[in-house]
């Protein structure tokens, strides 16, 4: 289970996280909606330890994240994919490269290394791409080869930061498709942080939304569908005003 | 004025504070070898290769005009074969070390600092931390150790180099005899000559690539802020060359 306690950050001076408490429990994908810059990016990375609090804390499986030293960081993290927004993949290296490199950490040995860099790419479509660098990929494909870094881990968690911004319908439905398939086989926990509601309602067991650097409502898709706080009405209908 | 003075004065401690940390985070990675070794004999290749024809043409042309202002120099005073003196003693003490280093901060730090600010503002430093690797023993040590093992071994060569470029000249331009030039060249020479020169350039490719690779680290912003670091990184590694070479001849020779 992850747990976010009254998480504060500020950046310069700037207050973006101001008492984020939220629960998401095992087996569930928990969509974090928000406008942009409200630090929905910003409470996904306290997750992993890459920002540390100014306040409050997050519990992951019931260590708090940010007393752990650099070992403790190190285990939490072998049981965490993070899909990252611009795919964040490794430009020198392969598709399949990019691949291995979190399972030759883990110690695995090549055949399991091998099988699974093809199972993974398999389940994102991409059976045949693993020579291919990722500057000859398109968005679309990228962000999969990001998802299928993240599911080749066979985490328990799995993070995803913006995952079809950016990207045309058809293929944002692609990935909606994926993270939805990727639960379903793996099973794993998911924390989604985007403002697609589109996506939002595809994979999201529960619906978050981050207001002034608190959660301002969470609820299922119909709770959420159904909602009379204007804020979070406008927001989910996309009105201007 | 005074604030001014005080705020200055208390982020430049904040600076030093910082390398302090990074050098100790780099030295808390030194057991993980498993990760930086493979990655170390990867970068030591790439500075080899990149940085052999700079410091080379350098060199060469540092020769061919030493030995031609000692010439000029001495016409008349000091018998010429002292070229081989100011020729050899000067390539191996002073300018093969620094010179090279100059023109490395530019090539193998300005390219350092590019490219892993680039990895930074593009989030793969962050994805490598989140797929359980340290960049301290991913990123930082195999550069530093490359730098800091490849320098000596490229100012050996560019030292050579001046001094054959140098010989070559007073051969063909100063009448002067082969056997002259090893005269001069072997009149003062002391081996403290070779071991001081290659220990200067070890620890300028060590400040290099830690400048490198601590500005390359602290990029923020996109393109812009990627430029910058390479700039920054640059002034910093040059800096820092000329007050480590003042600093090593008041406390070695």
């Amino acid at each position: 289970m992850i747990e976010f306690q009254d998480l504060h950050k500020g950046f310069d001076g700037k207050q973006v996280l101001q008492g984020l408490s939220l629960k998401i429990r095992d087996a569930e994908t928990v969509v974090i909606i928000g406008y942009s810059g409200t630090g929905k990016s910003v409470a996904l990375k306290h997750i992993v330890g890459l920002l540390h609090p100014d306040a409050g804390d997050v519990i992951v499986d019931g260590q708090a994240v940010s007393t752990l030293d650099r070992d403790g960081l190190t285990g939490l993290r072998r049981g965490i994919g993070y899909v990252f927004q611009f795919a964040a993949l490794f430009d020198s290296l392969t598709v399949a490269e990019n691949l291995e490199l979190g399972l030759k950490r883990r110690g695995l040995g090549e055949e399991e290394i091998e099988e699974r860099v093809r199972e993974a790419l398999a389940l994102v479509d991409l059976s045949g791409t693993g020579e291919r660098m990722p500057a000859e990929l398109s968005g679309g494909m990228r962000k999969r080869v990001g998802i299928a870094r993240a599911i080749a881990l066979r985490p328990r968690y799995i993070l995803y930061d913006e995952p079809t911004t950016g990207l045309d319908p058809v293929t944002s439905a692609v990935i909606d498709r994926l993270m939805v398939r990727t639960r379903e086989h793996l099973g794993v926990t998911g924390v989604v942080v985007t403002h697609d509601m589109r996506s939002a309602y595809t994979v999201g067991d529960r619906i978050a939304m981050l207001y002034e650097g608190r959660i301002r409502q969470v609820g299922s898709v119909e709770e959420i569908q159904r909602t009379e706080d204007p804020v979070v009405r406008q927001f989910i209908e996309g009105r201007a005003e | 004025m005074i604030q001014t003075i005080g705020r200055r004065s208390v982020a430049a401690i904040e600076s030093v504070g910082r390398v302090g940390h990074f050098v100790m985070d780099m030295v808390r990675a030194l057991p993980d070898i498993g990760t930086w070794f493979g990655l170390t004999i990867v970068q030591m290749r790439r500075i080899g290769v990149d940085s052999l024809p700079v410091a080379l043409f350098i060199a060469a042309f540092t020769g061919v005009v030493l030995a031609l202002q000692a010439s000029y120099t001495f016409t008349g005073a000091v018998p010429l074969y002292f070229v081989g003196t100011l020729v050899g003693k000067t390539m191996m003490l002073e300018l093969g070390p620094v010179l090279a280093g100059l023109a490395l901060a530019g090539r193998v730090g300005a390219s350092m600092a590019a490219e892993l600010g680039t990895m930074k503002v593009t989030e793969q430093v962050d994805a490598l931390e989140t797929l359980a690797y340290d960049p301290q023993s991913y990123l930082v040590v195999p550069r530093v150790l490359a730098g800091t093992l490849m320098f000596p071994v490229i100012v050996a060569f560019a030292m050579a180099t001046g001094i054959i470029t140098g010989w070559l000249t007073s051969l063909v331009l100063l009448d002067l005899s082969t056997p002259d030039f090893l005269k001069g060249l072997k009149l003062f020479y002391v081996f403290k000559d070779v071991w001081f020169g290659l220990l200067k350039s070890a620890t300028f490719g060590f400040t290099i690539t830690l400048v490198g690779c601590i500005v390359g680290l602290a990029t923020r912003g996109g393109a812009e802020g990627v430029g910058r670091a390479t700039t920054r990184a640059v002034v910093y590694s040059a800096i820092l060359i000329l007050v480590l070479d003042a600093f090593l001849a008041v406390v070695l020779l």
